[in-house]
């Protein structure tokens, strides 16, 4: 059978699937976690702690401040030692909450029983959406997009399906895959939530071919849950992006500008779907996440469960050391990851992976001309023109960029991989890209 | 037939000529669009190098605007020269704003600033700005990649290779804002240009909390107020951490320079002080009178001298 | 090393081929093609090939060494890659000085004049073949006969090519050659159009490794097929059962497609020289429409004007809309508005 997957453009960078086979193992809980108050897309939570608190693992210290915003708890309990900027993988510190650890004592509404809970119809879809937007879920694919806004379908359109994406498309990572298999009767009741709280009575699960035993193992348990399909993909890179996931299932196309919703179709990630069982279910906020430390020189790459504001340093110790030849350490996958200026910053909810690189494959090709060999025009996903792109940004041609829909860039990372000039493509389009959305808002004012 | 052809071809296209005549002239006056000649006569004037400074999208711009009126143009290009000659034109006064010019304030030199990290992508202060602090821990100082460089239209902007950091061609430096607009990190101030190009100012704009500023450069301003303490005039405030010196209160006494304990504070293009304390109040009173006289022009001037000669006159 | 982090915007990952990699690539699918030149035309087809790619090395290292005062990478093979083109394009007896200096029109003027590798809006090769074509016809169009010249390349015996022929007036050819000859390379030419057999492996080879993608060689095979039948079927004015004078008198030769494809420089053309990266679009329909230019021009020369051969024109033709074309024909956009 030929595998569905999207049609313009994609990348197949090699899978690297280094820890597909390591199950997920828990972090012990560091002496110090530092919680960023901005973990998500949208306007950072308002602290709502002082220097000297006593906080329960679970407790609320920063408000979502706004629709686009969400809750932060606490993952630890111990004493709030400063409220002030934390260790950031920019390198430019942001605010947060740094609290030292004294015991693991949890709020006390919060059910930590195993026992898994199918009960889905003790809640309302308005109930699912609070108790989702109480635990400050986000996406936790990376993009950190808060949950509940996604969740909440405008009155004026429809929910036709709910697509779960499990695709992990980004090469090393492997948290959502480990999750898929080890949390897979939660991931199917957390799917059959959000399903009633969208008021849809379908949902496919995207896993892409390279997961055979999550495939296999999900596809065994939809049959107990009505309405639930797994659909396998076509191994392509950036599958795992929304509108490609929507592509490859509903063959549906987003149109530029608009959401997922407008053609029908709420993506969540397979962690996220886990997330909201556990909110909903067992009233237990989003406090800690799975983390792939990966690496080809990594020692023994592994999946951690670890307390959101870890740092990262203690996982990559846990998974054998920084090696001595470590050229770079990215939070995230290799396409779209974020290279890091230290190994102190925390784990957030959007932490999917920890990627170490060695120092012979941390550099970047020094540029050559373009060649115009129109590799990175096959490549995008969008059906852009990078190289056009690129250099109208660097020009700060930017109503020419508009021009040729510098916009709908998703910043995937196919037109750098693909050039053989090894040129930085992507780097001024990112520029160009905000720039013009700028430009764009300010003209709508 | 021979004599045929050539006249059919000239009857041909001279019919063809008078047509096209024709249109053209009767184009030429349905179309004509009527511009004020004063423009054009502006145009002329202005320098031509369209670099934005004064707040038209070019020079053409700039003299649409000075057309309708005068009140509030000024182009630090050209200066009170070219700024009379349009006054002459259009009739009507030119008020000659204070002369400034770019001040980069940043003196975190890879000597003071350790690499912490080392970036490779796009050559551009911009790119690197939208996603790190930079290379060094600091996350407010120069990149040093050269965005105000290409900037500058003027070729007054370089980086010096040995510090790392953008440096200032005063004599070049004609204040008309590009290289302010183009630094992602807002290091570039537009400072009054003093005589002698004299200046002293804050050459850092760290807002980190002293330790961590101390630790990511050590000529960081770590906020601590001594400049402000000794400051007589009023015109240093410390505010989110750093130090700022009001060039309009500043009489550069230098007693701020002094002061900073870890060099922040920059003086630049003064005589050597004097080894003896006691000549500290002389100078004090110098350079304020010198103030006083407003830029009262420094023959030894040298590319700016003609420039500066007129704003007092007006 | 130091022990700094790296850091850079993502993405992190490359994938392997480099601009080096893809110019050895296309190299590489020149080999059989160059092993064909040398059974046929023995050692003239080694020296022009030799002359040609060392005078093209040659001149790009002095233009960017000494006039533009950058560093040169000769590295990357371009002006290999041009180099050997350039040779492919030439018959094998002509003088290395007439190389030499198409060597420099190549790379002075086509390429480096634009601004080097990847600024240059005609092909290199092409650019310099037609120039030779120009001020040197004779040399340009007496080709020596394949397998007899093997040695004696200066003075060789010439003789027509199936095109040149053609033109001529002479259909014997047509007749009598075969096809066999014309696919393995064993009759008169430039060194690297001879051998469809060679050709079309390096073309397999180049889409094969994603060198190049199929469309503009196969759109320009599939025009000229199209139209050189249209004309053989048509030849004697009948369409369909009817006769039209006016198609009679346009197709008055009926030649078969085959001459058309397998004879002349049109594989070399349509695979090597027209998916050159630079002078082509970037757009699959770009591609296919650009491909469709040069097989319509080729036909339009080849059957209406004066010169036997329309392939380099057609394509340095082209070569000239390329801007045109990569701004009319964007890529398909995901997420389009349907409504214009």
């Amino acid at each position: 059978m030929k595998l569905s997957t999207f049609k313009i453009g994609g990348v197949h960078p090699s899978g690297s699937k280094l820890s597909a086979d390591q199950p997920i193992k828990v972090m012990p809980i560091p002496d110090t976690v530092y919680i960023p108050a901005a973990q998500h897309i949208g306007k950072p939570a308002d602290i709502i702690v002082q220097k000297g608190d006593k906080v329960k693992v679970g407790q609320l210290i920063a408000k979502s401040s706004g629709f686009v915003s969400a809750n932060i708890h606490s993952s630890v309990s111990g004493t709030v030692t400063a409220v002030g900027p934390v260790p950031d993988p920019s390198g430019i510190a942001k605010m947060g909450v740094t609290i030292k650890v004294e015991g693991d004592e949890w709020m006390e509404d919060i059910d930590r029983s195993e026992t898994l809970d199918t009960n889905v119809d003790r809640f309302s879809d308005k109930e699912i959406i609070d108790r989702v937007t109480a635990a400050g879920i986000v996406g936790m694919g990376g993009a950190t997009f808060p949950a509940h806004v996604k969740f909440t379908v405008p009155l004026e359109k429809k929910a036709e399906a709910l697509l779960i994406n499990g695709v992990e498309c980004e090469p090393y990572l492997t948290a959502d895959h480990r999750v898929m298999l080890e949390k897979s009767e939660q991931l199917m009741v957390g799917v059959k939530l959000i399903m009633k709280a969208v008021k849809t009575e379908k949902a496919f699960i995207g896993i892409e071919a390279n997961k055979p035993d999550a495939i296999e193992k999900l596809t065994e348990l939809s049959h107990k849950y009505a309405g639930i399909k797994v659909v396998p993909l076509a191994l392509k890179y950036p599958q795992g992006s929304e509108k490609h996931l929507i592509k490859a299932i509903m063959n549906k196309e987003v149109p530029s500008g608009k959401l997922p919703i407008d053609v029908g179709a709420v993506v969540s990630n397979a962690g996220t779907a886990v997330a909201v069982y556990e909110a909903v279910m067992k009233n237990k906020p989003l406090i800690e996440r799975v983390v792939t430390v990966t690496g080809n020189s990594v020692k023994n790459p592994s999946n951690f469960l670890a307390r959101i504001g870890t740092p990262v340093r203690l996982l990559i110790e846990a998974a054998g050391g920084l090696p001595e030849d470590t050229g770079k350490v990215i939070s995230g996958g290799p396409m779209m990851g974020k290279a890091a200026t230290n190994t102190d910053f925390p784990v957030a909810k959007g932490t999917s992976g920890v990627l170490i690189m060695p120092e012979e494959l941390a550099h970047r090709r020094e540029p050559e001309p373009c060649i115009r060999c129109g590799k990175c025009v096959d490549a995008c996903p969008m059906g852009l023109e990078p190289y056009l792109l690129s250099v109208y940004s660097r020009k700060k041609m930017w109503d020419e960029c508009e021009e040729h829909y510098i916009y709908d860039c998703i910043e995937c990372g196919c037109c750098v991989y693909s050039c053989p000039a090894a040129r930085p493509l992507l780097d001024y389009m990112r520029l160009g890209k905000s720039t013009v959305m700028g430009i764009i808002r300010s003209r709508k004012k | 037939m021979e004599d045929n052809v050539i006249a059919i071809s000239i009857a041909v296209l001279g019919g063809v000529a008078v047509l096209a005549a024709a249109i053209l002239y009767v184009v030429a006056k349905k179309f004509k669009v009527d511009e004020d000649p004063r423009i054009d006569e502006v145009n002329e004037l202005l320098p031509g190098a369209n670099c934005g400074g004064c707040g038209f999208a070019g020079c053409r711009n700039f003299a649409e605007g000075c057309v309708k009126s005068l009140e509030g143009k000024f182009c630090n290009v050209g200066g009170a020269d070219v700024m009379n000659k349009i006054a002459e034109i259009l009739g009507g006064t030119v008020t000659a704003p204070d002369p400034k010019v770019a001040v980069v304030r940043c003196a975190g030199s890879t000597a003071c600033r350790p690499k912490v990290n080392n970036f490779e992508g796009a050559k551009s202060c911009a790119v690197v700005a939208a996603t790190y602090a930079g290379e060094t821990g600091c996350a407010f100082g120069c990149i040093g990649l050269g965005d105000c460089v290409t900037a500058c239209e003027f070729g007054g902007v370089s980086i010096n290779p040995e510090t790392g950091l953008a440096q200032i061609n005063e004599s070049l430096c004609t204040a008309c804002g590009s290289c302010v607009k183009a630094c992602p990190k807002g290091i570039i101030e537009l400072r009054k240009k003093a005589a002698k190009f004299r200046k002293v100012y804050v050459s850092c704009v760290n807002k980190d909390k002293g330790a961590v500023a101390k630790k990511a450069c050590s000529s960081a301003c770590i906020g601590c107020g001594k400049c402000a303490k000794t400051c007589e005039f009023g015109a240093i405030t410390v505010e989110n951490n750093v130090a700022y010196i009001d060039y309009t209160k500043c009489k550069m006494c230098r007693k701020c320079v002094e002061a900073c304990p870890t060099g922040a504070i920059k003086e630049e293009n003064f005589p050597p002080r004097k080894p003896k304390e006691a000549a500290a109040p002389k100078e004090l009173g110098q350079p304020t009178n010198a103030d006083k006289v407003e830029v009262k022009p420094e023959p030894e001037k040298i590319v700016l001298e003609k420039k500066s000669d007129n704003p007092n006159a007006n | 090393m130091s022990n700094l982090l790296t850091i850079s915007p993502s993405p992190h990952f490359k994938d392997k081929p480099t601009t080096k990699s893809l110019m050895f690539g296309v190299l590489t699918a020149l080999i059989p093609t160059f092993l064909v030149s040398l059974y046929s035309f023995g050692i003239g087809a080694l020296v022009t090939t030799l002359v040609s790619v060392g005078s093209c090395v040659l001149f790009e290292w002095l233009i960017t060494k000494y006039m533009l005062k950058q560093q040169p990478h000769i590295a990357d093979g371009s002006a290999i890659l041009t180099g050997v083109l350039l040779a492919f394009n030439l018959p094998s007896n002509i003088s290395p000085f007439i190389v030499m200096f198409g060597a420099l029109i190549a790379i002075g003027i086509a390429k480096m004049c634009f601004g080097g590798l990847g600024c240059n809006l005609f092909n290199p090769a092409l650019v310099a073949r037609v120039f030779l074509l120009i001020s040197f016809p004779v040399q340009m169009t007496s080709w020596p006969k394949p397998i007899e010249s093997r040695l004696n390349y200066l003075d060789a015996v010439t003789g027509a090519t199936p095109m040149a022929a053609i033109k001529a007036g002479d259909l014997s050819i047509c007749e009598n050659a075969n096809f066999l000859d014309m696919f393995v390379g064993t009759i008169g030419g430039s060194l690297g159009e001879v051998s469809a057999i060679a050709l079309i492996l390096g073309g397999i080879y180049m889409i094969a490794r994603k060198i190049i993608t199929w469309h503009i060689p196969v759109s320009i095979i599939a025009t000229v097929a199209l139209f050189t039948t249209l004309g053989w079927l048509s030849s004697e004015g009948y369409v369909f059962g009817r006769k039209i004078e006016v198609i009679a008198n346009l197709f008055e030769s009926g030649i078969h497609p085959l001459y058309h494809i397998l004879g002349g420089g049109l594989l070399l053309g349509a695979i090597f020289m027209a998916t050159d990266y630079v002078t082509s679009p970037m757009s699959a329909t770009g591609k296919i429409i650009f491909g469709v230019g040069i097989g319509l021009l080729t036909i339009i020369i080849r059957l209406w004007g004066n010169y036997p051969e329309g392939m380099s024109f057609a394509i340095l033709l082209m070569n000239a809309v390329v801007p045109l074309i990569n701004k009319k024909f964007q890529p398909a956009r995901f997420g389009a508005p349907k409504t214009k």
